[in-house]
């Protein structure tokens, strides 16, 4: 079994197997508005594999990640 | 240096063989693990344990963002940044995405592709006790569903959109394919009790923030379904962005990739013909051409019926980047016009969503592309300027 790892999502504290990506994570846990869209709708992973950039997060400071394609790390900060 | 772009079935097979004949090989992946999408999060399949024992060198979290044909060169930018990396022979694998079709409701957190779902859960997401209704085209539902009721989740119906006389043609040719019948009997025993529905397909998806339903509609008959998530893929195309835009050239080898038979044996040839050893590439081309003409048959049958075209609302959107509904995109006869004045196709997926869809809603050819092709830092596209006054 993978080791759980410890992350936050817009500060509240999720816990996540560590061969994860940010987007299952956050799905897994119910944290499903990843962005807003450019007329304000909430949005949330469509492709799941890196092509549709509607999972665009900030991960640790670094804004338009695709959290489908970023594995989470402990104590990583996740911002939507 | 030999260069595979890819690191799905056709990437590894091709870097297996030109690892084989002796010459240096790196390839280029965007994901964060060799596999593609079929092996994704699967270190035990046998081909990517092959792939990690040759210890083939591999760029990973790494996309090429422009290139040069003619140069043979290509920048990449990944997890150290930007890098500019040249080639002797390139091979291209670079695999397919799904096609997504516009409907209202299609943006609402919680619509997946189907083949999205899957990539997520593969990716770590649980689905356990999740309801879930699958729908779209293509054998992909099948194992789609299958995958997702084995990880515990409700999958409460399959809606196929072909119609019963196309499946039936279809059963035909898998009866010449023994090893295919035994694929889908383990489907089969794996999806028993899961209403599987032709001529069958979602109309909308309902939810305030998140979705909670979707219609279905079946010849006359409509009804709602509620679920926790829908799943919905209508086939595959080819990510052959990189290809157009290099264009032809005799260094650059192309693997036509699909079902995972096809992509392995294109890999392969790919592979071998990047290495000068066309006389085994040719040997092999008897089992690819088997393999296209499966992939063939099955685009037939599951070929997108015309009233999908009717999906979209004047209000659903169509571009997700921007925004764009189909209302303003109905007075439009191309991709070009469209894009110049309602930003369709512009933002960061540059059309890979869009673009399939207006070509199959409205007859739109995809339109003209232009670096970079992956959204990129400035700072990426900087080593261009130091080495092109």
């Amino acid at each position: 079994m993978p080791e759980m790892l410890l992350v936050r999502v817009n500060g509240r504290e999720i816990r996540a197997p560590s061969n994860a990506t940010v987007a299952a994570a956050m799905i897994g846990a119910g944290e499903l508005i990843f962005r807003q869209s450019v007329s304000g709708e909430p949005r949330a992973p469509l492709c799941g594999m890196g092509v549709c950039f509607e999972c665009r997060v900030t991960i640790d400071g670094c804004a338009h990640l695709r959290s489908c394609q970023v594995l989470v790390r402990e104590g990583m900060e996740i911002h939507t | 240096m030999i260069v595979v772009v890819g690191a799905g079935p056709a990437g590894i097979a091709a870097a297996l063989r030109v690892h084989e004949c002796g010459a240096p090989v790196t390839v280029i992946d965007d994901n964060v693990a060799p596999g593609g999408q079929i092996w994704r999060g699967d270190s035990a399949n046998a081909w990517v344990r092959r792939f990690r024992d040759a210890d083939i060198a591999i760029l990973r979290g790494t996309r090429v963002i422009t290139g040069d044909a003619g140069a043979q060169w290509l920048l990449l930018e990944g997890p150290e940044g930007a890098r500019k990396i040249s080639y002797s022979k390139l091979v291209l694998a670079t695999g397919s995405r799904e096609l997504f079709l516009p409907f209202p409701g299609w943006t609402l957190p919680g619509a997946f592709g189907a083949g999205g779902l899957q990539a997520l859960v593969k990716s770590g997401l649980s689905v356990a006790g999740r309801k879930i209704v699958v729908g779209g085209t293509g054998p992909l539902l099948l194992a789609v569903a299958a995958y997702l009721r084995q990880h515990g989740a409700e999958v409460k119906l399959i809606a196929e959109q072909a119609g019963i006389g196309s499946l039936a043609a279809f059963a035909g040719t898998l009866l010449r394919r023994p090893k295919k019948i035994l694929q889908g009997g383990g489907l089969a025993l794996t999806l028993a009790g899961i209403p599987y529905m032709n001529d069958c397909w979602v109309t909308a998806a309902h939810g305030d923030g998140r979705l909670h339903s979707v219609t279905l509609r079946r010849g006359r008959k409509e009804w709602l379904e509620d679920c926790d998530y829908a799943a919905i893929g209508y086939g595959l195309v080819s990510n052959d962005e990189l290809e157009t835009f290099l264009g032809p050239s005799a260094n650059i080898h192309a693997a036509r990739t699909g079902e995972v038979e096809l992509s392995l044996i294109e890999g392969e040839i790919a592979g071998l013909e990047a290495a000068g050893r066309g006389e085994i590439a040719a040997s092999l081309c008897g089992k690819r051409d088997k393999a296209r003409r499966f992939a063939a048959a099955i685009d037939a049958t599951f070929a997108l019926r015309g009233e999908l075209k009717s999906l979209p609302d004047p209000g659903t959107i169509v571009c997700r980047c921007e925004d764009v509904t189909a209302e303003r995109l109905r007075d439009f006869t191309d991709s070009r016009a469209a894009k110049l004045q309602t930003r369709c196709g512009m933002g960061p997926c540059q059309g890979r969503i869009c673009g399939p869809a207006t070509q199959f809603l409205y007859g739109w050819k995809p339109g003209s592309l232009r670096p970079p092709l992956f959204p990129a830092s400035v700072g990426s596209l900087l080593p261009l300027e130091r080495t092109e006054p």
